[in-house]
């Protein structure tokens, strides 16, 4: 299967992601330029990490207006997977893809940690290879990490199931202090409505091999290659389908 | 035009060499002309006090692809066509005005030297001296400089994997921030700081020009800032944005054939970048300012050729390829513009809109006046030495107590707080980050790793400039060692007073002395850096603080290892020492000594032979897999390098008792060429068969297991406790009681 990476100017983990889900993973990989409005040829579009447009004004909000933007609503109404890490969940939720917002991390300061993230819905394209209550142990780099929604957009969240990701203590159990940004709930990941745009702010793609710390991230692309292999089962009739 | 003693003033010129100009030149140089001569006849430009010293650096090894000092940076062949581009370089004096800025465009610049050689740029390393944290305007400094380069590395996306901070006196005021950093490039990739052949055409990427930095070369860098004039103009304001984007497209135009070089606006801005490219190639150019894109109006040439507005790039493109390069950059939304080209009559031809405006030889401007001066040495260094350190007094207080406060001390705490705010693994590349001996990188697309590590020591520099050189060298190729790299290149920084006083001079000439005897003993050439004199205020020099970078190299990065002792029942065993003997001078320059008798003295040893054994020693029982643990012996001494193995691996170790002679030098003495390895009783035969093969010494000193660090009766402390003082220490020292 393929993955398109989109590249604004000012992304930084497009490499990151290129060789995770190629090298590591054995799949193909694609870079995207924001200019670029075709996506028909992915099975799968990465918003990878950076500073987009060196995220001024507020992280994410100028990316949103790339000609690529339009393209990937598009791409998201007709139900193809998209996953934005980092700056890429900013961007989501700056364009409206996502509810919320990524404020100022609550110390004020960057973090580039180890996190422990507990797998709160593993029913979904992103995490159906983990068990829910699964703690993946998965890096964080950022200053606007702190996820933030009204009230209702909060409760719907929760009541949906669409907080995939929290922060967590190693024992699963979610704390303050396992916090690394001051999120509400503790809410590190989540899904739209529709279960096809997921949006994280740790950095999965950066511990997919043993060499680099930890291979939890991962489950995340294989979760992704798993639901693009079902979803396109119909399509290679029986061919070596043992099912 | 008569000379204008306020227009020299600015400049750091003297007299003599005004008159030295009007001689070479025949006649008075008009403004703009001297504006050119005193930015590159500048110590940061023109290096007049240091060259004639660093020519005690050897420059012959096989591993070299271009001559140390005459490109951007240093590059070192790894191998599989490939090589490592490094440099550090200092921005002392405008973090002192300015923190946040001043680090900010310390880290934009070196990297811009970087991928000006073609390299990607792949990790960021630093070293930070402030004055002690009790005094709230170090506390801004030091936060502000972390701030800084957090906030310009970040958005970069280039990993900060190491560096080394350190906390003193003498630095209050003066703070010294070195920033390092390293690059990667194919052998083919490589591009050179050249204007090449007559009519190439001279481009200008990135940020438009503004009245920023003026006389920062000049006046900021190259003296000592006693007065209280206005100097915040100087200091830079840094884009990182467009650094980013920066990077990206000169690595693209890079890989184009009719760009023949490219160089960095640095110091001195468009005069220094041009006429060293011109100079490189023994060219002349012609160049109209008023083809240069401004950000102000009614700027005037002067301004516009010393302007040190940071992102900017000088591009040499064949002629009649001005439009496909300018495409690359177009694509990343760069502004490029065509600002002049090279001549071939060897001259300087700076016009205004057509109007000639400095018409100057580029050799006159580009050969600075050299000074061989006559260091003396300083009347403390003898005194300071023949202090008798079996004369002090045990101290009252137990091991545990003054364990605690050293692990607790900013100089030796963790440096977490810091590190945690700059990205350390963007890339993906980073096996052994920060709060290790060095830094180990995978270098992708082979098996092989490169380890990387900053280090310095003002206290042993001070107390002997020539050995605290060696022991510098020394303790980075330590460092290097312990995680399983052979050293290959070195990288310095040299932060010293003003060179004009004798004694300070004595500290500098002595220094890389060390520092030259040293690298030769670990076949380890210092190829490129950075000198940064006149760091003094209030008419005291800075301790003479040369930092140095070291690159390794390992052929397995999988063949690793870390600082952490692993299992219960491993064997602790000290290498390069074959007892825990230890004498009263081992207490020399200690960080004990400072914080415990408020000291700082004693004359600091090193034996070259034996630590080259040592580090042989310690790379094999890495290699071999022979060893789980290994941690370099420094601040603070054993007894704090032990704590630090426990802390890391959460597990505790019993050292036996007792400690021949004062324990004090045993514990906290910090005797050099010693590593803190562990590792399983069944390979005690390996270890005694290697050490043996190499000529190294070593003595078992405990064994690993329990909840904490015990010495018989003499110490029991949980890692509990020793962590919780190690981990706070900063955080605690930056947030002092009101």
């Amino acid at each position: 299967m393929k993955f398109g990476i989109v590249v604004f100017p000012g992304t930084w983990s497009e490499t990151d992601c290129h060789y995770a889900v190629t090298d590591a993973l054995g799949q193909q990989a694609e870079y995207v330029w924001h200019r670029d409005t075709d996506l028909s040829r992915f099975d799968c579009v990465i918003l990878p990490g950076g500073f987009s447009y060196g995220d001024y004004l507020r992280a994410g909000a100028i990316a949103r207006f790339s000609p690529v933007m339009e393209a990937i609503t598009e791409y998201v109404n007709t139900g193809g997977l998209v996953i934005g890490i980092c700056n890429g969940f900013q961007v989501l939720c700056e364009a409206g893809l996502l509810p919320g917002v990524l404020m100022r991390n609550d110390h004020l300061q960057f973090r580039c940690q180890w996190v422990n993230l507990r797998v709160d819905n593993a029913d979904t394209e992103f995490s159906r290879l983990a068990e829910s209550g699964d703690v993946l142990k998965v890096p964080i780099s950022h200053g606007e990490g702190n996820y933030f929604a009204d009230a209702m957009t909060l409760a719907h969240l929760e009541a949906n199931n669409q907080v995939v990701f929290r922060y967590c203590e190693s024992d699963s159990t979610t704390s303050q202090p396992s916090n690394p940004n001051g999120s509400i709930n503790n809410i590190a990941g989540i899904v739209n409505t529709r279960g096809n745009v997921l949006g994280m702010m740790p950095h999965p793609e950066r511990c997919c091999e043993p060499l680099m710390g930890g291979e939890d991230g991962a489950v995340i692309f294989r979760s992704i290659i798993r639901s693009i292999t079902s979803r396109s089962r119909p399509a290679a009739t029986g061919v070596g389908d043992a099912c | 035009m008569p000379v204008n003693k306020q227009a020299l003033d600015d400049l750091a010129l003297t007299e003599r060499e005004y008159e030295a100009i009007v001689e070479r030149l025949g006649r008075e140089p008009n403004d703009l002309e001297l504006g050119l001569f005193g930015s590159l006849w500048s110590e940061h430009c023109g290096y007049q006090h240091s060259k004639p010293l660093l020519g005690m650096f050897t420059s012959d090894n096989p591993r070299l692809m271009v001559t140390p000092g005459a490109e951007n940076a240093g590059v070192v062949d790894i191998g599989d066509g490939l090589a490592i581009v490094m440099k550090i370089e200092s921005h002392n004096h405008p973090s002192a005005i300015e923190p946040y800025e001043g680090a900010a465009t310390g880290v934009g610049g070196i990297v811009r030297d970087i991928f000006a050689m073609g390299a990607r740029p792949i990790a960021l390393l630093n070293s930070l001296r402030f004055g002690p944290l009790t005094e709230a305007k170090n506390r801004h400094l030091f936060e502000g400089v972390v701030a800084g380069i957090s906030g310009y590395g970040n958005c970069i996306g280039v990993p900060d994997v190491g560096g080394e901070i350190q906390f003193g006196d003498s630095y209050s005021g003066n703070p010294l921030v070195n920033a390092m950093c390293v690059g990667i490039l194919r052998h083919e990739d490589l591009r050179r700081a050249t204007a090449g052949g007559v009519g190439n055409v001279l481009m200008l990427v990135g940020a438009d020009t503004g009245r920023d930095g003026i006389h920062g070369a000049s006046g900021l860098a190259s003296r000592t800032f006693e007065d209280d004039r206005e100097l915040r103009p100087t200091v830079q304001v840094g884009n990182p944005f467009l650094e980013k984007v920066l990077i990206e497209a000169c690595l693209e135009a890079a890989q184009n054939e009719h760009v023949v070089g490219i160089q960095d606006l640095g110091a001195a801005g468009l005069t220094s970048a041009s006429m060293e490219a011109a100079a490189n190639s023994n060219s002349g150019l012609e160049m109209d300012v008023a083809k240069v894109p401004r950000r102000e109006t009614g700027m005037t040439p002067y301004e516009v050729m010393l302007s040190e507005s940071q992102e900017r790039m000088l591009i040499v493109v064949h002629e009649g390829h001005e439009v496909e390069v300018a495409s690359i950059f177009d694509r990343w939304d760069l502004r490029s513009d065509i600002i002049g080209h090279v001549t071939d009559d060897g001259n300087a031809n700076i016009l205004d809109d057509g109007q000639p405006s400095a018409y100057v030889p580029v050799a006159l401007l580009t050969d600075a006046p050299l000074y061989r001066l006559n260091g003396v040495k300083p009347e403390w260094i003898d005194d300071l030495q023949s202090v008798d350190l079996s004369t002090i007094p045990l101290p009252s207080r137990s091991p545990e107590s003054i364990l605690k406060m050293l692990l607790a001390t900013p100089n030796i705490a963790s440096k977490e707080w810091v590190y945690q705010q700059y990205d350390h693994q963007v890339q993906t590349n980073t096996v052994i980050g920060p709060g290790g001996d060095a830094a180990v990188l995978r270098v992708k697309g082979t098996n092989k790793g490169i380890a990387l590590t900053t280090d310095g020591n003002g206290r042993y520099c001070y107390l002997d400039p020539y050995v605290g050189g060696m022991m510098i060298v020394a303790e980075a190729c330590r460092n290097l060692a312990c995680v399983g790299a052979e050293p290959i290149a070195l990288t310095d920084c040299l932060n010293f007073g003003n060179p004009e006083k004798p004694e300070i001079y004595y500290q500098l000439e002595n220094c890389i002395r060390g520092l030259a005897d040293a690298s030769r003993a670990f076949d380890a050439p210092v190829i490129s850096g950075n000198v940064s004199l006149y760091n003094e205020s209030q008419g005291t020099g800075v301790y003479p603080t040369p930092v140095i970078g070291a690159l390794g190299l390992m052929d397995d990065v999988s063949q690793r290892t870390g600082i952490g002792f692993q299992e219960s029942g491993e064997v602790v065993v000290l290498l390069g020492q074959d007892s825990l003997q230890s004498v009263p001078n081992d207490l020399a320059g200690s960080e004990f000594l400072e914080r415990v008798h408020d000291m700082v003295a004693g004359k600091p040893e090193l034996d070259l032979s034996l630590e080259v054994r040592v580090q042989n020693a310690c790379r094999r029982l890495v290699r071999e897999g022979v060893i789980n643990s290994a941690h370099d012996c420094s601040d603070g001494g054993l007894l704090v390098t032990l704590a630090e193995s426990c802390i890391s691996g959460g597990i505790g170790l019993a050292i036996q008792e007792p400690i021949p002679g004062r324990w004090d030098a045993a514990f906290f003495g910090e005797r050099q060429s010693r590593i803190v390895i562990s590792l399983p009783r069944t390979q005690m035969s390996h270890l005694s068969e290697m050490c043996a093969a190499e000529n190294a010494p070593w003595c078992e000193i405990g064994t690993v297991g329990g909840d904490s660090l015990t010495a018989g009766t003499m110490l029991s402390v949980s890692i509990d406790t020793v962590k919780k003082a190690w981990k706070n220490g900063l955080e605690t020292a930056l947030r002092p009681a009101s």
